[in-house]
């Protein structure tokens, strides 16, 4: 009597766990709880990742811009043209981060559906 | 360190300072020929970083068991963390860099996890020590990159398959990008590193302050105090990352 009682929970068990498990997986990855806090905190890392960028850039430009200029006595010539090639600079930096982050990302993806996670 | 021995001295003198924590105390005093290179609470901070590396690495892997102790899986996760970034990020020729990169990492790992510790002193919160860094790998990878390629390593700066007519601005662009990589490595951990510590600081200053209503700001500080343990980690993380992939960049030539 009470064995049979213990089976009948077990297989109601089994069945619940099977439903969760059902449910986690249409979720697909990245959506349980642990990986979107995940994704929520590295997206502030990400966001100063790309400020620290531009302003990197921008900084190194007009710090050569100041020394050329006072180099060669062509106030400020040498800081207009090299604030705006830092610009560039730090705008090209952006793209690079970015299309990094990206690949990141998909490499992430595409691992988190083959194999799961590593051990 | 900052925090004052007791509520009431706060509350009346407001001497609640964020950023005395980052003060440098010389501890021994040096002077050679006008310089002073003081053995100061950094250095003692770097020390110790390096001692707890050390000893963590030779006693935990002493007993190279099969079934790895706790403490021997961690010195395992380590190696196995960075021999990974550098497998990914650099390529099988990356393998004689592994000594530089992984001393890197721990020095880095170490400098921001032990900062967590109330009172101790934090070597990364400050730019001369990152910007250090940063300077040396910048300096080591373009040695490298003239070394594997000689003047054939100055075509990094102008993009492959672009009208030659750009050039006149595409270099200067790509020189002043190189030339920032230093910075924006040396400001990206030490902005993280003081801003997250200050805040921590400042948010004690309030629950010292608010007395009983101070629970609040206490609760927040808990969160916060979770959230530097993960910036700390990814921090360095980030660091070594990025020194690998200048790394790859200087060996193959994208």
């Amino acid at each position: 009597m009470g064995e049979s009682k213990d089976t009948s929970n077990l297989k109601r068990l089994e069945k619940r766990l099977k439903a969760a498990r059902q449910r986690r997986d249409d979720r697909g990855p990245g959506q349980d709880g642990r990986s979107s806090s995940g994704a929520s905190t590295s997206g502030m890392a990400v966001g100063l990742r790309i400020a620290v960028e531009i302003l990197a850039g921008l900084a190194v430009g007009v710090g050569i811009g100041l020394l050329l200029d006072h180099w060669l006595g062509t106030q400020p010539w040498m800081l207009i043209l090299f604030f705006i090639l830092g610009a560039g600079a730090s705008m090209v930096n952006v793209m690079r981060t970015a299309r990094e982050l990206e690949r990141r990302a998909e490499e992430e993806r595409k691992r988190g559906s083959n194999t799961g996670p590593e051990q | 360190m900052a925090e004052p021995a007791n509520g009431e001295d706060a509350v009346a003198g407001m001497d609640l300072d964020p950023l005395h924590q980052f003060e440098i105390i010389p501890l021994v005093p040096l002077q050679v020929g006008g310089v002073d290179i003081s053995f100061t609470n950094s250095a003692l901070w770097m020390v110790i970083a390096s001692l707890v590396v050390t000893l963590l690495l030779t006693i935990g892997m002493s007993g190279r068991a099969l079934v790895p102790t706790r403490v021997q899986s961690v010195a395992e996760l380590l190696y196995e963390v960075t021999a990974n970034m550098i497998r990914e990020n650099v390529g099988s020729d990356g393998r004689k860099y592994f000594p530089f990169i992984f001393t890197l990492f721990m020095f880095l790992l170490f400098g921001n996890v032990l900062g967590l510790i109330p009172g101790s002193f934090t070597y990364t919160s400050h730019l001369v020590v990152t910007f250090a860094l940063a300077a040396v790998i910048f300096v080591a990878v373009t040695v490298i990159g003239f070394i594997k390629h000689g003047f054939g390593y100055l075509r990094l700066f102008f993009p492959h398959g672009a009208p030659l007519w750009t050039a006149v601005i595409l270099v200067p662009i790509e020189l002043v990008s190189y030339l920032s990589r230093p910075v924006s490595l040396s400001v990206r951990l030490f902005a993280n590193m003081l801003v997250g510590h200050t805040l921590l600081k400042v948010m004690g200053g309030f629950v010292v302050m608010l007395g009983i209503a101070g629970v609040l700001p206490l609760a927040l500080l808990v969160g916060i105090t979770a959230l530097e343990l993960l910036v700390a980690i990814l921090q360095a993380y980030v660091f070594t990352i990025l020194s690998c992939i200048y790394l790859a960049d200087a060996l193959h030539l994208h």
